[in-house]
């Protein structure tokens, strides 16, 4: 089996630079790839178009970017729950795209399996499909959005093998898969690596031919957002 | 006059056996509380889950587990995971029956604003042009007023639009509307709501035809 493992976090981030495009996984601050990002805040990376369903909370996941500044640009779909971000975007210090969620996994998918462009119904008639192709399908409107074109992208998965495969839990599971061979890279970061063999080949998620890159996270917080629970009776 | 739960209530009516659902963020989420249990119904989240339960119990919640609120969620027996991508596959190849979600506008076309309000408040759509581009069957949950006392049910909405022509029905704390070609006709009032008040509360066309029977939860 092709190896994937690299030895550390500084071996999987190697020929990240200033001014790259990213694809980050996750939806709220579940399944995103922790320990990438932080790493990304030390190597103090700059003018960076991340691609990501959110923008983290003010002090964890990409937010820790953007107190940084070293994000110039943003494409999401919901990007509430970040004050941070909120003041960098009205005062015109970042540039953010809002897109439909589903278009925006769309893209993701798009660029994965090869196909330039794709028509969806979501946003025509609305500014989200301002500029763009519009098209009629048996009588109903739709919009071209086009594969997102990235450098590296950044997923966590809960358990890989060093041949790159990956199994996802949970609602972890987001965005992640969609953006793993969706850039030039894909970097993948998991809470366990297991010896090959161990993982079922009935139950992989993702194939390891989309990962170029896989390693063990150090740590994981894994954040919870809005604790909600009910009361036992 | 209905509170946020009592919207919940009455929406919960149109949710049939069978059906499955998406909810929304707010009085959407509350719904599910309200759906009669003699019927089978499993709700979606669009951030990768069909079969949500209730919020989990004290020490049980899990960051790998929540809907698309970012709360912590759990799932009954049957339930199953899935990307971004395949769920709104779900969404927008239209297999799920239902969508209920909030709205700040609504126009008597159908047309629904729910996501920016420019120069102050840009959250973001999420899922939400996604499922109201797609939705066979849409059904708003809102306050038929908002915070100034102005009309949320317009001829047309002044906020950038989420989706046109998408709203069928909306359930106020006054009334249930149906939109239909010539504006927003009146169904149900809320329990001790005249049809003057709901008139008085609505901007966009409003159609009375007959007796209009106040509304049980």
């Amino acid at each position: 089996m092709i190896n994937k493992k690299v030895a550390n976090i500084n071996e999987a981030l190697q020929g990240v630079s200033n001014n790259m495009t990213f694809m980050l996984g996750g939806f709220g601050l579940s399944g995103i790839p922790e320990n990438a990002i932080a790493e990304l805040v030390n190597l103090g990376v700059k003018g960076l178009t991340c691609i990501s369903n959110n923008a983290g909370v003010d002090d964890f996941g990409l937010g820790l970017l953007l107190q940084k500044r070293q994000i110039k640009k943003m494409i999401s779909s919901y990007v509430g729950e970040n004050e941070e971000f909120e003041r960098q975007m009205l005062s015109g210090e970042l540039d953010v795209e809002l897109i439909p969620q589903g278009t925006l996994a769309e893209r993701c998918r798009a660029a994965q399996a090869g196909i330039p462009a794709f028509y969806t119904p979501a946003g025509y008639g609305t500014e989200v499909a301002e500029g763009k192709e519009t098209r009629e399908f048996d009588g109903k409107m739709y919009v071209m959005e086009e594969a997102f074109k990235a450098d590296f992208s950044f997923v966590k998965a809960w358990k890989g093998d060093s041949a790159g495969n990956l199994i996802f839990k949970g609602t972890a599971r987001n965005f992640n898969p969609v953006m793993c061979g969706a850039a030039k890279i894909t970097v993948a970061e998991v809470e366990e690596l297991v010896p090959l063999g161990e993982l079922d080949s009935n139950q992989i998620h993702i194939p390891g031919i989309f990962v170029q890159r896989i390693f063990q996270g150090e740590h994981y917080e894994k954040r919870i957002e809005q604790r909600t629970v009910r009361q036992r009776d | 006059m209905l509170d946020k739960t009592g919207i919940a209530q009455r929406i919960a009516k149109e949710v049939k056996d069978g059906y499955y659902v998406n909810l929304g963020i707010g009085i959407p989420t509350l719904v599910a509380n309200y759906v009669r249990n003699d019927i089978e119904v499993e709700f979606q989240s669009e951030n990768g889950v069909l079969g949500m339960g209730p919020f989990p119990y004290e020490g049980e919640e899990d960051a790998d587990v929540i809907n698309a609120g970012k709360q912590t969620i759990t799932t009954l027996p049957g339930a199953s995971f899935f990307d971004s991508a395949l769920s709104f596959s779900m969404i927008r190849g239209q297999h799920v029956d239902l969508t209920i979600l909030g709205a700040m506008e609504v126009a008597e076309s159908g047309d629904i604003a729910n996501w920016k309000i420019p120069g102050k408040m840009v959250k973001g759509m999420g899922g939400a042009m996604d499922l109201v581009a797609s939705a066979e069957n849409i059904i708003v949950a809102m306050m038929h007023t908002n915070r100034a006392g102005e009309s949320k049910l317009l001829k047309r909405c002044s906020l950038p639009l989420t989706g046109v022509g998408c709203v069928k029905k909306i359930v106020t704390n006054l009334a249930v509307l149906e939109v239909t070609p010539k504006g927003f006709k009146l169904l149900e009032r809320a329990p001790s709501v005249s049809v003057e008040e709901i008139q008085k509360s609505t901007e966009g066309t409003l159609i009375v035809e007959g007796v209009i029977p106040e509304m049980t939860l």
